[in-house]
């Protein structure tokens, strides 16, 4: 092993340290922080109401082509009654959460990174911690703390918004049965599938905050080392969204 | 202070508006959630009673000829005749179908779900709010179908074989 190839893993291994150790302080600092609810309000404010669009959007969409792609696919074994299950179970337990997520990370994700890697460059963060005031409890904790509470509240709305748009297109258009539509789609989905893709929705919503703020807060206070945060922040929390939804899917099966 | 309020009022319409989502992933959509009706469809009610509904259930289609008159509304089971009761809810558009109509549990597609076939009667007199479809079949269950066509083909083959000795398995 060359001597670049060396220095490389032991500083990938450092970074992992790195965020490890600022994740453990961040959850320590993440009760005093409860204590300024403001604070938390105005991160699920931005985190959250300002992707409310993009979600929707992206959540109506996603259910309409379920519905266009399921029922082409559902009718060749003439069974296209089933629509409503399949494109229920699809949106609760796979697409909601990680669309979401990846969503998330490239809306919310980056603005939070940008936003601490640029107070890190124009010194704010030093300039707290001179006036003995704890960055981490008044900057890092309630961006991460909101995007904690806003994530599975934005699954929440993709989920519903896909299936009614699934139901747009399965019923008024292709002409499935509004009431088999809804009464399969009951009795199929336990509440067992709900749980699932909520916690999968926390789950991915604290993992992709923290790598945001993380990336944030240890950026190199350059320009050019802010530019580069924000797109390790997409390219990790992508990543580890995807990773993760292994790992969970197996964990519930 | 007013940019403060309408940013406020934002965070409280996104909060309340993923809250009610939740509340409906989590009560509406399961089977053994709690429901209740949103909205309340018009039409008529008639009864039907099966010896066995199989997986019909509420919400399910009401068909004539293949069109789509009405809905199931309500499942239950009569205990003085000891047969399943379904209730029916046809639109008010087709109010007339002979009051001597009969009722069948007929299976759609491959995997899907069951519907209430109506094929009609001949009678001058009409369905009415409250009335009863008489004549009724009750669903297909497969198991049952399988079951008999085996009992039938091993009685036939015993028969052949041994000269009806099989023949009480019937």
């Amino acid at each position: 092993m060359s001597a670049a190839s060396k220095a490389g893993v032991i500083e990938a291994v450092r970074k992992t340290g790195v965020a490890g150790l600022f994740f453990v302080r961040l959850l320590g600092a993440c009760l005093p922080a409860l204590a300024r609810p403001k604070l938390i309000i105005a991160q699920i404010y931005n985190a959250g109401a300002r992707s409310l669009i993009i979600i929707m959007l992206s959540g109506l969409f996603t259910g309409m082509v379920l519905g266009l792609q399921g029922y082409e696919l559902l009718n060749r074994f003439g069974a296209t009654e089933a629509l409503g299950t399949a494109a229920a179970l699809a949106l609760l337990k796979e697409l909601g959460p990680v669309l979401t997520a990846l969503l998330f990370a490239g809306r919310a994700g980056t603005a939070l990174t940008s936003e601490i890697g640029l107070m890190r460059a124009t010194d704010q963060l030093t300039a707290m911690e001179v006036m003995a005031v704890d960055p981490l409890r008044y900057v890092a904790a309630p961006r991460f703390l909101g995007g904690l509470i806003a994530m599975p509240l934005l699954t929440a709305i993709f989920n519903v918004i896909g299936l009614f748009g699934a139901q747009l297109i399965g019923v008024q258009m292709l002409g499935v049965d509004h009431g088999t539509f809804w009464s399969q789609t009951q009795s199929a989905v336990a509440l067992k599938d709900v749980t699932e893709g909520i916690v999968k929705s926390v789950v991915f919503g604290a993992v992709v905050s923290l790598i945001a703020v993380n990336e944030g807060y240890h950026a190199e206070p350059t320009a050019e080392g802010v530019g580069l945060a924000t797109t390790r922040t997409v390219v990790a929390s992508s990543v580890m969204t995807l990773l993760l939804d292994y790992v969970l899917t197996a964990a519930f099966m | 202070m007013r940019a403060n309020r309408s940013f406020e009022i934002g965070t409280g319409l996104f909060v309340l508006l993923g809250l009610a989502a939740l509340l409906f992933l989590s009560m509406q959509l399961p089977a053994n959630g709690l429901k209740f009706s949103f909205s309340k469809p018009v039409g008529y009610d008639v009864t039907a009673q099966f010896d066995n509904i199989g997986s019909l259930k509420v919400g399910a289609p009401v068909r004539m000829a293949g069109v789509r008159i009405g809905q199931v509304t309500r499942i239950d089971f009569d205990t003085n005749t000891e047969r399943a009761k379904v209730w029916l809810l046809i639109n008010p558009h087709f109010n007339q179908i002979p009051m001597d109509s009969a009722a069948s549990i007929d299976t759609e597609g491959l995997l899907g779900g069951q519907y209430i076939s109506i094929s009609p009667g001949g009678m001058p007199t009409y369905l009415k709010a409250g009335s009863e479809i008489i004549q009724t079949q009750s669903a297909l269950v497969l198991e049952n179908l399988i079951n008999k066509f085996f009992a039938n083909f091993a009685s036939k083959n015993g028969s052949k074989s041994s000269g009806g000795g099989a023949k009480e398995q019937k």
